[in-house]
């Protein structure tokens, strides 16, 4: 059985004339114990998915099974970590309570969330935090809190939404690292959002391409690289420059086509701000950055 | 600057310290001199125009401590006349404010989870909160009659739309990124409600009840201008009505003291509870 399987969705926003289609006729499955990324450029519906296979939003036709279960409601065994750390935390409660607080409607003793929480803080380097409020931490630090919440879940399934999006690319290369070894140590199933295709390649058991306007499955590739990656080594393999460029061709040859039917694209198709790569991605510590907006 | 390096030449203190103790001498200076001035004008304008209707602020202050600061300090310093004129005025307006808040909030944390009744709660909301509240007093008063009844009632009343209004906004605008995190890791509903949603929505809670708080003390007085035989409002209009324009300044003053003495005690819990929010909004 498939940790996750997707079939045939199309998800569109609006009713009637209004409708905007976001994602069309999307199909593909992430194996148990699993890490897929997912790349596309800004707009192409990334959010969207991800929030269909965590039963957030319901699909407007198809279907999304996590472990199994058609999502109507959030799936069990499931966690997500959003883009957006500094909205998801609770700034009320100190570091090691956010991390307490979903462990707490799971029924558990109070001496196994004590233990879950000093051990999910533990991986994530995080264990003298836990009496300090997110707001007193760094943006990097707060999305390890992030991180560590879904970590002390023990969910089988994790869904990450561009969660290195807004840090700056030291902090970026050390919770792709983080990500890796958590995946490699828990076994779970990793279903992780980028609109960065370095980090896609670097970061993935396989690679899943979509293109903007509707969204949907451009191409799938394997991702040949050694089970142990390293920031430098790692990046500058053939076979990692290799299929960077070749995703970056697909999603280029893709855009290309979509400009070339004569900006039938809305303009929020096209480039919207909000995922640009920010200026911290200029330093970057691949030789020649690339995005999928490129 | 010259003035500062001197004097830190002089005390032979490190000049940052010298800064910054001007810092505080001077902030303190802004807050206190633009006001002593204007009471400074106001004793020499009084003294000089000797009007019967403007009594000088020293002779005002002098009243008030008579008439409520002047028992002995073991006692407490608040005289018997205090506990009578203020005690049930604050009983009064806390009372009503305390219930009113009560009512707010509830009535918002209903209305504002409940997405889908916006369209009928929200112009009755804007109508109640819009109505100046004097106008509502006739039906108090015909139906609770001129008790103590009416005068909370009456205070509860005005003080129930800011604070709903206030929490209604603030559930609405939950981030949807907190509410979301709730649903995914599954927490019930209740306690999203307990723990994320009443959280998030304290601060504006907190700013409706500041706003309220002011309230109540003017419909306090309004109320007890109504066939009251108690309280700084019977105070003030039985002063102005028998020419005692002394006293009628002394309540004046005292209600001002009063007012400004409970937005200080608000502020100060709101800084300590909210801490977090002021950090948040303090970064942007
Ligand atoms: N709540 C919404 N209502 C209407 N349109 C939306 C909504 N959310 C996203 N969209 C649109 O759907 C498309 C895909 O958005 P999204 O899934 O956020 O993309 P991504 O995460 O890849 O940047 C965009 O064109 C966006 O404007
Ligand atoms: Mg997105």
């Amino acid at each position: 059985m498939s940790a996750v399987e997707v079939r045939d969705l199309t998800k569109e926003y609006g009713k009637g004339a209004s409708a905007q289609t976001a994602l069309r006729g999307v199909s593909f499955e992430v194996a148990e114990g699993e890490l897929l990324s997912v790349v596309g450029p800004s707009g192409c519906g990334k959010t969207t998915l991800l929030k269909c296979v965590a039963g957030l939003m319901p699909a407007t036709s198809g279907t999304a099974r996590v472990l199994g279960q058609v999502a109507d409601g959030v799936p069990d065994g499931l966690a997500v970590v959003f883009q957006d750390y500094s909205r998801s935390l609770f700034p009320w409660m100190r570091v090691g309570r956010n991390v307490d607080f979903p462990l707490r409607s799971l029924g558990l003793r109070t001496a196994e969330r004590r233990e879950r929480v000093a051990r999910a803080l533990e991986s994530v380097g995080l264990a003298d935090k836990a009496d300090r409020y997110p707001w007193q931490l760094s943006g990097g630090m707060q999305q390890r809190v992030a991180i560590a919440r879904a970590l002390a879940y023990r969910p089988r399934v994790l869904l990450m939404d561009e969660p290195f999006a807004s840090v700056d690319a030291q902090t970026r290369a050390g919770l792709e690292d983080l990500t890796r070894r958590v995946h490699q140590e828990s076994g779970m199933t990793i279903l992780f959002v980028t609109h960065d295709i370095d980090e896609s390649v670097y970061l993935a058991d396989r690679v899943l391409v979509l293109r903007r306007s509707p969204g949907g499955v451009l191409t799938e590739m394997d991702v040949e690289l050694p089970v142990v990656r390293d920031q430098i080594t790692t990046r500058s393999l053939p076979e990692f420059v290799r299929q960077r460029s070749l995703v970056a061709q697909h999603i280029r040859a893709a855009s290309g086509e979509a400009d070339g039917v004569g900006g039938a694209a809305g303009p929020d198709a096209n480039t919207p701000a909000d995922a640009r790569p920010g200026p911290s991605d200029s330093d970057a510590p691949s030789p020649q950055p690339a995005t999928a907006n490129g | 600057m010259a003035v500062l390096s001197s004097a830190a030449a002089a005390a032979r203190l490190p000049e940052h310290v010298v800064r910054r103790v001007m810092g505080i001498v001077g902030g303190v200076l802004i807050r206190v001199v633009p006001a002593l001035v204007a009471v400074l004008l106001w004793q020499w304008a009084a003294a000089a125009e000797q009007s019967p209707y403007f009594p000088t602020p020293f002779d005002i202050a002098v009243r008030v401590r008579e008439l409520w600061f002047s028992a002995p300090l073991g006692d407490g310093v608040l005289t018997d006349r205090f506990l009578r004129d203020a005690g049930p005025s604050l009983l009064r307006a806390l009372g009503g404010w305390a219930l009113g808040g009560a009512a707010g909030v509830l009535l918002g944390l209903v209305a504002g989870q409940w997405k889908r009744a916006a369209g009928y709660i929200d112009p009755p909301v804007d109508f109640l909160r819009s109505l100046p509240k004097p106008a509502i007093v006739p039906v108090f008063l015909l139906v609770f009659g001129a008790g103590d009844l009416m005068r909370v009632g009456l205070i509860a009343f005005g003080c129930t739309w800011p604070v709903l209004l206030n929490t209604l906004q603030g559930v609405r605008t939950v981030e949807p990124v907190q509410r979301e995190t709730a649903r995914a890791f599954h927490i019930p509903v209740r306690v999203q409600l307990v723990r994320i949603i009443i959280p998030a929505t304290l601060p504006k809670i907190a700013a409706g009840l500041r706003i309220t708080l002011s309230l109540s003390l003017i419909l306090m007085v309004l109320s007890e201008w109504l066939l009251a035989d108690s309280g700084l409002g019977n105070f003030l209009i039985t002063a102005q009505r028998t020419f005692d324009i002394l006293d009628m300044w002394a309540a004046i003053v005292l209600l001002g003291l009063v007012g400004y003495l409970l937005n200080l005690l608000f502020v100060a819990a709101e800084k300590r509870l909210l801490r977090w929010h002021r950090h948040l909004s303090a970064r942007g």
